[in-house]
């Protein structure tokens, strides 16, 4: 069994040198602080729009400016809206080889490895730097099979009819006050398209770096998955580290046709001054199958729940949620899912880790609509704390409908054992080393599910964490 | 003669837990090349006296030195004694659920070799393939085990078999092995025994905590000592133990109270 090889060894070096360096800021355009009508027509002038994507957005602005803040939740109350700069156009035109892009853009993703990543295992690669997507690329082969990897603003332009038939549909605008927020300034993200039957057995993957302060990124992704066809699709984000906030709020939208499967792969690494407040969901239809796989680890607070609507007989549904909580953060995590039909089953199984005076929250919903019989769900929390100071909660809502039904639910709360880490320090492990290796075994059953790459990947960050923090 | 450093030593030991004294006044000796048993009746300290060896956070030591190699380890903690070469076979290992054996090995025998040989020579995936797999043909381990999570679900003997592959793979200079010999069964036992004489070289010193006679007769150890209430009572040589096997604990009670220490 290969499960992934904890590279602690290889680590020297904090967020700050790996992930948190900046670059100067260069842009050929930079929206003014706030967010109006103006700042919405603006985005979409710059981006030239057609007439229904700007009525869109300034539709979806009224929501947002209407709607109240959510107070359930993590503290939103130090996010101030007024701050943010909502858009920043890196550079004039997105680039389709790494070479084409301007040396300081491309050297921030060299440094993170993702041309790399590339090469070795990836079938297409997204790279967004700020609001826009600066570099695209997708293997030869799956284009001449019909499958689309673009980025969001292209494909406005160049598919709309795709676009307009299902953008916002899953999410709709007033959805909640972030999806509106998206929905309003929206800029990036993905949009994949896989025909019939084509199987996409490496994975796409997106890239998301904020580099300037103060700043907000709002990309939108939109994959469809066409009957019988087969997608993984992996995000990554980094961010530099300042003491002022920043936001990052995305919206994905996902269909799954009949038969097919998605999976979709997401490592937060955000610094720990972004606030992390996306809207995640899928629409499975007959025997489709939707897996969220989210894992955690950075941000100061994550608002995060990933949702598939279980739309017809025979769709699975599967959250894999992992959320690590280092000192002053709050990931506030889980799934949702919403069976609408007869027959149909949901897994959701979270594992959060809180460390110091993070904290590491479950919020769940299981809703089963009248109708809707014979379906089965499974909800399993289990929450490792690593010190006396860190705290976890556990909100798991169940709304059932229905009478002939399975539902099964199971939490637990641990702490790290005092023996465990004794028994591994006398082998020669040091305490940080020992820490990170419970941790990592601890979130096993979800890294295995990973490519190795990403296994090794998120068990190297939850070492990154325990390092020098401890003892 | 120029002045003699002994691979380990302990003098005059005082240590407990939470405020109780347990151990009261422990002293020994091990040069390299010997096998010490020590022996005594249940509670007397045994286990107590090996976790204050390998540096257990939660033992307090009120008096004495434990010196290896000449220093004194009492103010390292467990990870550097062990990177040093000391070692402890537990008598009862915890499990860690999600971290395969493998991967554990890897960690520990890399952690460990590197700050010995001073320099960081981690062992290539296949060098660690290769000697894992040695080790576990010397112990007669399935190698489905290597992939199986450490101590989780292993039945008392497949953990005390993990213990002596942990030694094997790390090479300590001085290792205490506390009970391995109980819950082996018969056969289990003569292949660890095996094994624990295969790894023993004139270079180190083993200390092998036992109720038994059985496995002495197998490791053959140089000197017996008897611990009773925190203290090396009596110590001899391997006829100690067939004594102590025929006579039991109260003889010690009678014959040495006051004698020792
Ligand atoms: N954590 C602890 N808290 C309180 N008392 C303890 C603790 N650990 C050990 N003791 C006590 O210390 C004494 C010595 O225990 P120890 O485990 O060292 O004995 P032992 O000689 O190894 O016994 P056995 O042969 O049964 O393994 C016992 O009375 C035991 O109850
Ligand atoms: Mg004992």
């Amino acid at each position: 069994m290969a499960t992934p090889e904890v590279e602690l060894k290889r680590l020297g070096s904090e967020y700050a040198e790996k992930y948190g360096f900046r670059d100067p800021e260069q842009y050929v355009f930079k929206a003014r602080k706030g967010l109006d009508r103006e700042v919405v027509e603006q985005i979409s002038w710059i981006k030239n729009e057609p007439d229904w994507m700007r009525e869109f957005r300034l539709r979806a602005l009224e929501y947002f400016l209407r709607r109240p803040m959510p107070t359930w939740g993590a503290d939103l109350s130090e996010l101030n809206f007024d701050e943010i700069v909502y858009y920043i156009k890196p550079t004039e035109r997105q680039g389709t080889s790494w070479d084409e892009l301007p040396e300081h853009i491309r050297r921030t993703f060299d440094r993170l490895g993702i041309p790399e990543a590339e090469r070795k295992f990836l079938a297409g690669v997204g790279a967004q730097y700020e609001s826009e997507v600066v570099y695209h690329s997708l293997r030869e082969e799956l284009t001449r099979l019909g499958v689309i990897f673009v980025d969001m603003d292209t494909a406005v332009r160049e598919y709309p009819q795709l676009v307009k038939q299902y953008f916002g549909t899953i999410i709709p605008p007033n959805d909640n006050k972030f999806a509106a927020l998206n929905s309003a300034v929206w800029s990036g993200g993905s949009f994949v398209y896989v025909p019939e039957g084509v199987r996409v057995e490496v994975p796409l993957q997106a890239y998301f770096r904020i580099n300037a302060e103060n700043v907000g990124q709002f990309e939108r992704t939109l994959i469809i998955v066409e009957p019988g066809a087969y997608v993984h699709y992996v995000e990554g984000c980094t961010a530099p580290i300042y003491s002022a906030a920043s936001l990052h709020s995305a919206v994905v939208e996902i269909i799954v046709k009949e038969g097919a499967r998605c999976r979709y792969t997401t490592i937060q690494n955000w610094s720990k001054n972004v606030y992390n407040l996306v809207t995640k969901r899928a629409a499975a239809y007959r025997d489709a199958t939707m897996e969220w796989v989210d894992g955690n680890l950075g941000s100061k607070v994550t608002m995060k729940y990933p949702a598939v609507w279980l739309m017809e007989p025979g769709a699975r549904g599967e959250v894999l949620s992992v959320a690590f909580a280092g000192d002053g953060q709050h990931q506030d995590a889980g799934g949702k899912m919403v069976h609408v039909a007869p027959y149909t089953s949901s897994q959701i199984i979270s594992k959060s880790i809180s460390k110091g005076t993070g904290r590491a929250s479950y919020r769940g919903l299981v809703k089963v609509h009248r109708g809707a019989h014979h379906v089965r769900a499974n909800v399993v929390c289990d929450a490792l704390l690593l010190d006396e100071q860190s705290r976890t909660d556990t909100y798991p809502y169940m709304e059932i409908e229905e009478e002939q039904v399975s539902i099964g639910h199971e939490a637990t709360v641990s702490k790290v054992a005092e023996e465990q880490l004794f028994y591994l320090q006398s082998r020669g492990l040091t305490e940080a080393e020992a820490m990170s290796m419970i941790v990592n075994g601890f979130i096993e059953p979800i890294t295995k599910e990973l490519p190795l790459e990403y296994a090794v990947e998120l068990n190297r960050l939850i070492a990154l964490e325990m390092e020098g923090s401890v003892g | 003669m120029a002045e003699h450093t002994p691979l380990f030593m302990i003098e005059n030991l005082h240590a407990g837990i939470e405020g109780k004294e347990i151990l009261r006044g422990v002293n020994l000796v091990i040069e390299r090349g010997e096998i010490h048993a020590l022996m005594g009746p249940n509670g007397s300290g045994k286990s107590t006296l090996a976790y204050v060896i390998a540096g257990h956070p939660n033992y307090e030591v009120y008096e004495g030195r434990i010196l290896y190699k000449g220093e004194n380890v009492l103010e390292l903690p467990a990870d550097e004694r062990a990177r040093m070469g000391m070692f402890l076979a537990f008598q009862y290992p915890t499990a860690i659920p999600g971290v395969t054996m493998a991967n554990f090995l890897r960690l520990a025998v890399n952690a460990v070799r590197k700050a010995r040989s001073g320099e960081d020579k981690a062992l290539t995936p296949r060098e660690f393939r290769r000697l894992l797999r040695e080790k576990l043909e010397m112990l007669r381990i399935d190698e489905t085990f290597a992939s199986r999570y450490l101590n989780e679900g292993f039945s008392g003997g497949e953990k005390k078999r993990a213990e002596i592959l942990q030694m094997a793979m790390l090479e300590p200079e001085f290792a205490v092995l506390d009970e391995t010999d109980s819950g082996l069964d018969i056969d289990a036992l003569r292949t660890v025994a095996d094994g624990v004489n295969q790894l023993f070289n004139p270079n180190m010193a083993l200390l092998v905590i036992t109720h038994y006679q059985r496995i002495l007769n197998y490791l053959r150890p140089h000197y017996v000592h008897v611990m009773l209430d925190g203290k090396i009572t009596i110590s001899g040589g391997p006829e100690l133990a067939e004594e102590l096997e025929q006579k039991g604990y109260d003889w010690v009670k009678t014959q040495h109270v006051g004698t020792a220490s």
